[in-house]
């Protein structure tokens, strides 16, 4: 494992959005004054005591924050290793992670005196975090979201628009996130003067990255608190996994000082990383340019980007954060990936175990906690981001088992 | 000096107004592309704008976005497009061929391969959609290097400081996205369109191409009173979908509706 000898991790992005060579602005001259008119505003409110005093009452009486971590004691018996603990986002609001970032762009998008939200989602729950926001705050809603992807989670579907959002389903390229997230750039640039645009993860041009870190870097905070309270230190190991990168940047933000702390970041290896059909631009892919920033991206020959496979729609991306990208080269996060067949095994060990359904997206987290867990001593400890609650997959692991719901 | 400084000091000579039409590359069919440009060079095209295929065109609405898939079909690459170029060239030594399209297929080529075989090829800039000022100096350097010009977009969003940041760096022409929003859009309002370009005139005496909006020869010709170049996309890819069965049929479609367009810009002017 590369190690580097950096004095500290909390120094980036730089003042243009640059994570190392990762990040940046890459978008057409339309967005440029709108993501400058975001940039100065996120840096003033993240200083400001009075926004600050808003989203901590929000995230506590409204999210249910803080989350609880939870020692899997009897799954950690069964693996025979390490102690897993569980960090619940499945527990908030919404019943994801998701809710932590919609919340604060939501409240930054009503200073900025904008009246209308759009979103992207893949598995919906961004979507669903995003249009609670917005009727919890009156404001209009339009969500975006590949037709596929429509399918596989109608429930989520329904949901937004019981919200009262609009779901547009986008036909174009491979109709999943990335072309959702095209389409509401689109949006974006026709309607730039009343619209905000709350991006669901750690991708796009800056400041979205920095951004929904900083937003999400409340699961991280807590742990860290959390952890010693309820374990007497520091875990060995995070685990998260990565689509995105949202959740998983939200708990390893707050420890990258912390260099005892291993990490791992786990991609969906759909199929398995030797079929070609997976979702892990960092295990198989390389650097290219995608929806504003430089980051590690699925991609033929030719840069044309290609279409992705996981079980979990969440996971189902062909880029990831570029902050990610720049902890993998300089080796502070090891990522690694798991196939649809090992998350799903995860899924139903946590449930019949601990009687937790974990998401899909999570269940990757879990399955490589459980490939971890028996190589390390029983006095050791894995704390994984249990990102997500698994309702909204039943429907896809029914149909596994040829059971119609 | 530059192909396109020539060209358009030889329409200011004549007092004309630069046609500039776009077409992807490759759309519906790679073989049809070159004859597509002969064809639009002799019905008054002064440019040609060539669209480079790319999987995720942020900022193209559907009707380009249809026209990248239809081309994608066929996998034309980058490498494709420059060698229809080079084909268009055996033909053609005096119109100037913009390569327009997004970031990633140069920045897996990488920016000299990629500018060394542009000029080889016989392009004469680049226009690439989603790489601003703040991110362009290796890929400036290379074009640079390479004779190329790079074109670089100003939009109604645009203030002062901007125009004036990518003025600095432009060269070639200036294109100026005449309204909020994707490519084949409508609402274009002249007035507004004028003061930009009054602005963006200040900070620069390179050409200046607008774009977005342009549907027909009234709105070409509309524009061309207060712009030196006139930028037709949509308008013309929509004709390519509907003859994509009769590929055939395109070339002399395409022309006719620019035969109209360059008959009503040179009226007007």
């Amino acid at each position: 494992m590369p190690t580097s000898n950096r004095e500290t991790y909390f120094d980036q992005p730089d003042e243009h959005g640059h994570f190392g060579p990762y990040g940046g602005i890459f978008v057409a001259e339309t967005l440029m004054e709108a993501l400058q008119e975001l940039r100065l505003n996120y840096e003033k409110y993240l200083q400001d005591e009075t926004f600050l005093a808003e989203l901590d009452a929000d995230l506590t009486h409204y999210v249910g924050r803080p989350s609880p971590v939870y020692h899997a004691a009897r799954w950690s018996r069964e693996l025979g290793g390490a102690q897993i603990y569980l960090k619940r986002e499945d527990l908030n609001h919404t019943g994801a992670h998701k809710v932590n970032n919609t919340i604060g762009q939501a409240l930054l998008a009503k200073r900025m005196g904008k009246t209308r939200i759009i979103a992207e989602t893949g598995a919906g729950q961004h979507g669903v975090a995003t249009a609670t926001v917005a009727a919890r705050l009156g404001l209009e809603c339009v969500v975006y979201m590949g037709a596929v992807d429509i399918v596989r989670q109608e429930a989520n579907v329904y949901r937004m628009r019981l919200l009262g959002a609009e779901v547009r389903a986008v036909e174009s390229g491979s109709k999943t996130l990335k072309d959702a997230l095209n389409e509401a750039m689109r949006d974006w640039v026709t309607n730039i003067d009343d619209t905000f645009y709350i991006i669901g993860t750690v991708a796009g041009p800056h400041p979205y990255p920095a951004m929904v870190r900083d937003f999400q870097a409340i699961i991280g905070r807590e742990a860290r608190q959390q952890m010693p309270q309820q374990a007497g230190r520091l875990p060995d190991a995070l685990v998260a996994c990565v689509g995105g990168g949202s959740n998983a940047i939200g708990l390893f933000y707050p420890f990258l000082d912390d260099k005892e702390v291993a990490i791992y970041g786990v991609e969906a290896a759909g199929d398995g990383l030797e079929t070609g059909n997976h979702a892990a631009p960092l295990c198989a892919g390389r650097p290219g340019v995608l929806h504003g920033n430089r980051t590690y991206l699925m991609e033929d020959d030719d840069g044309q980007i290609i279409e992705t496979h996981s079980i979990s729609a969440g996971l189902d991306y062909p880029g990831v954060g570029p902050e990610h990208a720049w902890l993998k080269d300089c080796g502070r996060a090891q990522y690694v990936a798991v196939t649809d067949n090992e998350a799903l095994a995860a899924f139903h060990a946590l449930t019949r175990i601990e009687g937790i359904i974990p998401a899909l997206e999570s269940s990757h987290a879990l399955a490589y906690a459980a490939k971890l867990a028996p190589t390390m001593n029983k006095d050791q400890i894995i704390l994984v981001n249990l990102s997500g609650r698994g309702d909204k997959d039943i429907h896809t692991v029914a149909a596994l088992e040829g059971i119609e719901i | 000096m530059s192909r396109i400084a020539a060209k358009f000091e030889s329409l200011r000579a004549q007092g004309r107004k630069a046609l500039i039409p776009y077409v992807t590359a490759g759309d519906p069919k790679p073989g049809i592309t070159v004859s597509i440009m002969h064809a639009m060079v002799e019905a008054g095209a002064d440019i040609i704008e060539l669209g480079v295929p790319f999987s995720d065109p942020m900022a193209d609405g559907p009707v380009i976005q249809r026209a990248s898939e239809r081309a994608l079909v066929h996998h034309t690459s980058l490498r494709d497009v420059m060698a229809m170029v080079r084909e268009f060239r055996t033909d053609n030594q005096g119109t100037p061929v913009v390569l327009m399209g997004y970031l990633n297929p140069i920045e897996v080529m990488g920016y000299e391969i990629f500018a060394a075989a542009a000029e080889e090829a016989g392009v004469d800039a680049a226009l690439t959609v989603d790489i601003p000022p703040e991110e362009a100096g290796e890929l400036l350097s290379a074009l640079e290097k390479h004779g190329l010009n790079a074109i670089f977009l100003v939009a109604p969003t645009s203030i002062e400081s901007r125009i004036e940041t990518i003025c600095k760096v432009a060269s070639g022409f200036v294109y100026y996205v005449s309204l909020k929003g994707v490519t084949g859009a409508s609402n274009l309002d002249l007035d507004a369109v004028k003061q930009k370009l009054d602005e963006i005139r200040k900070a620069t005496d390179l050409p200046i191409g607008v774009g977005f909006g342009i549907k027909d020869a009234a709105t070409a010709a509309a524009v061309s009173q207060v712009a030196d170049a006139v930028v037709v996309g949509s308008a013309l890819v929509n004709q390519v979908e509907a003859l994509a069965d009769t590929p055939d049929a395109i070339a002399p479609a395409l022309a006719a509706s620019l035969v109209e367009m360059r008959q009503a810009m040179d009226a007007i002017n």
